[in-house]
């Protein structure tokens, strides 16, 4: 860390923490909405920090309260989150050939672990040595992490304080999974994916109990079998 | 509104973090820099597309078991343009609110 902060003279360098930094703030505003959400939804402030602090992966915390708030089980609310998380998987794949040299040692890399996830890959591949793809890693990463907690404890603070439904805060949900689901739908299969998960969600809503048509949403990912872009 | 016990949530808060932990470290630590099959990948990388979707008509449309149209329509859709319009998640969350809001005053 404190390397970090010495090299901030050198423009690259001091490019990479930028760009973390303000995405971390960004993603803060995010937290914000997370941390009203989920207490609108049913979950105590404790929980709701508990959730940013330990499951640190934003689709699926939304996701989880969601169906949760709903009246959904807790295994359907279980269920959903898991298979958004699943893409954490993938990223850890991407960034292991760079693992060496964001984190040496073994206690170090299952520490990193925890900081795997949408805008830690993406800043750390973007860049181009090893050197700066660490400083993307960490920077982004803690800083995130951060702003990311910072945003759910006040967030679930104001929400706790004000009735959600008289705010019309209950919109909350869908409107962040709205903004996230844009970037997806720039590609022709994540637009075919986002219409066959959205029908099958909501052909199978008055018979599946609540949260399970989110679980039968996933088949939707088929599309990708015969895909090729 | 909540149905299960504090206690509950708990639980499901704890195993989430743990399968969220575990499926982050299997891939940077256990698997190392092995490549899927492609077609695995692709299929992974559009859960989000799919299930987001569902979240979000979910949300929307339905109470419980049954699908309904009432004030967060309005919402949905000032959502859906500020979205597209690419206006920061506040502003979206807030203007879909306050259209839910001012609609169910009415």
């Amino acid at each position: 860390m404190k390397r970090i902060f010495a090299s901030l003279n050198e423009p690259e360098l001091r490019r990479v923490v930028v760009s973390s930094l303000t995405l971390g703030a960004a993603v803060g505003v995010f937290a914000l909405s997370f941390g009203v959400a989920s207490v609108s939804a049913g979950a105590s402030v404790w929980q709701t920090c508990a959730l940013s602090l330990f499951v640190f992966t934003g689709a699926s915390q939304f996701s989880a309260m969601s169906v949760v708030g709903a009246g959904g089980s807790l295994a359907a609310a279980f269920g959903g989150a898991v298979l958004l998380a699943a893409r954490n998987f993938v990223y850890g794949l991407a960034l292991s050939s760079s693992a060496n040299s964001m984190a040496k040692s073994l206690p170090r890399r299952l520490f990193a672990a925890h900081f795997v996830i949408d805008e830690t890959t993406a800043l750390a591949l973007g860049q181009e040595s090893p050197r700066l793809r660490k400083v993307a890693f960490w920077t982004t990463g803690i800083g995130l992490f951060t702003f990311w907690n910072l945003g759910t404890l006040i967030g679930a603070l104001a929400g706790s304080a004000i009735d959600p439904q008289k705010f019309g805060l209950d919109i909350a949900f869908p409107a962040a999974f709205i903004v996230m689901l844009m970037p997806h739908l720039r590609s022709k299969l994540g637009r075919q994916a986002a219409t066959l998960g959205g029908a099958l969600c909501l052909v199978s809503i008055s018979f599946l109990p609540v949260g399970v048509p989110i679980l039968i949403a996933a088949m939707a990912v088929l599309v990708g079998v015969r895909g090729d872009n | 509104m909540i149905t299960e016990a504090p206690a509950n949530l708990w639980i499901m808060i704890i195993a989430l973090a743990a399968s969220a932990y575990l499926l982050k470290m299997f891939g940077l630590v256990v698997l190392g820099s092995r490549q899927l099959p492609k077609v695995f990948d692709r299929c992974l990388g559009l859960i989000p597309a799919a299930l987001l979707s569902a979240l979000v008509l979910k949300d929307t449309f339905s109470l419980g078991q049954s699908l309904v149209v009432d004030a967060r329509v309005a919402g949905f859709a000032v959502a859906v343009v500020a979205a597209w319009r690419r206006a920061p998640l506040i502003v979206v969350v807030v203007l879909a609110a306050t259209a839910t809001a001012l609609v169910r005053a009415i």
